[in-house]
């Protein structure tokens, strides 16, 4: 399952996280984040129970926007223990992405 | 063994552009049941990129790229082709049976395969390129030109693709400025006298990027004259890239005949490659032409070809010389 999160849920739900968070940066007509949204649900299946999975809408967060500096969608953050591990950019096959997670996660 | 591995097909299609598609249109309406292996992300191909597409034939108020890929898929399965969503990774093209190994460890066998890989963007080749992707380096301006609200943006390039991405982006930016290696763009007519008359957006001609610069995001560009060599910097939030694009043909390097430029070489007009049984179309094979409509047209001759050179294999099975060569009637 893929958490919607927020300018105002950002923090409880990413930074509050004790376990490692995949977060998604998507919009509404960025074309290419269609591609990589159903790997990240199949991704958010297999690994349920150790990575958890979020996504925000950029259109409806622009705080978060901003403070992440994001000029470029897809956009895939990586955090562990509360820090930022890493930074994908672009749709990536899902081999790719799940041994992006594995290896910044741990 | 799997299943997978032991069932021998007819067609093994990889790709699912246009051409993929409509190879898998044709090909599961002649009842050989094509596998398409439509990649994880790559699936649709370029069109996915694509908002409206408005000279398709037969969609007089214009469709969106993704909708239409959709509808292909659907035609396709409807008649009983197989999409897999996965990436092909590696295949073993030379003997007669074919073999398809996907990302997920399936490998698919077959009598044919068809290529439909498409193409990527070309990148510029130069240092902090890849650095800064992401970072203000783009190649789609669809999906970032909304980061760049009130900012002084470059388009590298000098084609239609670059003029519809300056045009877009003058949406969001302050001004456009659109580089350019000569002192014409190489755009059709209509796109360049769009471009010429926007109060937004301004030439570099004469021009190439020589180097990127910024730390954490783009912050400005050293552009080279390519007449006298001189370079000058000017300030940019970002760079879009739209200098062409490149064919997605290295899964099948060293196996099938590529030109100096990449793309898979097939005989005559036919969609023939150098190996029997493995033929090739879309934007993989095309230099010229690369249009929806055309990918579309040369799935469907790959398909039409893939089924004489079946029907031709079946003959073969009562005689005892193994087929040399592909058995394509180009008509």
């Amino acid at each position: 399952m893929i958490i919607r999160a927020s300018d105002s849920t950002f923090d409880a739900e990413v930074l509050g996280c004790p376990d490692p968070v995949v977060v998604d940066f998507r919009a509404a007509w960025c074309l290419p984040c269609r591609l990589v949204e159903p790997v990240l649900e199949e991704l958010a299946i297999e690994l349920a129970g150790r990575v958890r999975f979020v996504e925000v809408d950029c259109d409806d967060s622009p705080g978060v926007v901003a403070r992440y500096g994001v000029l470029s969608l897809p956009m895939i953050q990586l955090w562990r223990d509360r820090e930022l591990a890493g930074v994908l950019f672009g749709a990536r096959p899902k081999g790719d992405l799940r041994a992006e997670i594995l290896d910044a996660l741990g | 063994m799997s299943e997978q591995s032991s069932t021998i097909r007819d067609v093994v299609i990889v790709g699912s552009g246009p051409a993929g598609y409509t190879a898998a249109v044709y090909a599961a309406r002649a009842g050989l049941a094509p596998v398409v292996v439509a990649g994880s992300v790559t699936a649709g191909g370029a069109l996915m990129n694509t908002t409206e597409v408005e000279n398709f034939p037969g969609f007089a108020a214009g469709i969106q790229g993704p909708d239409l890929m959709e509808a292909m898929r659907e035609q396709a399965e409807k008649f009983g082709a197989e999409v897999v969503w996965d990436d092909a990774t590696s295949v073993q093209l030379g003997r007669p049976v074919k073999t398809v190994v996907t990302g997920g460890g399936e490998t698919y066998l077959a009598r044919a395969v068809i290529l439909a890989t498409g193409s990527a963007y070309r990148e510029l080749g130069i240092a902090d390129e890849k650095r800064l992707s992401g970072r203000g380096v783009s190649w789609c301006a669809t999906c970032d030109g909304f980061f760049f609200r009130g900012q002084e943006l470059l388009v590298i390039g000098g084609g239609d693709s670059a003029v519809e991405e300056a045009t877009f982006l003058t949406r969001f930016a302050s001004k456009v400025t659109l580089v350019h290696r000569r002192d014409r763009l190489r755009a059709s007519k209509i796109m360049a006298e769009r471009a010429a008359a926007d109060p937004k957006i301004a030439f570099a001609w004469n021009s190439e990027v020589a180097a990127i610069h910024g730390d954490e995001k783009v912050t400005s560009v050293t552009l080279r004259d390519t007449r006298t060599g001189e370079t000058r910097e000017v300030s940019a939030g970002g760079v879009f890239v739209a200098i062409g694009h490149i064919p997605r043909t290295e899964l099948v390097r060293g196996q099938v005949d590529l030109d100096e430029s990449g793309y898979i070489e097939v005989v005559g007009r036919s969609t023939a490659t150098n190996l029997a049984g493995v033929f090739a179309c879309g934007d993989a094979v095309d230099h010229t032409y690369r249009q929806a409509i055309t990918a579309a047209g040369s799935g469907c001759s790959a398909a039409l070809d893939a089924q004489h050179y079946l029907a031709g294999l079946l003959d073969q099975v009562t005689d005892p010389e193994p087929p040399t060569e592909t058995l394509v009637t180009v008509s």
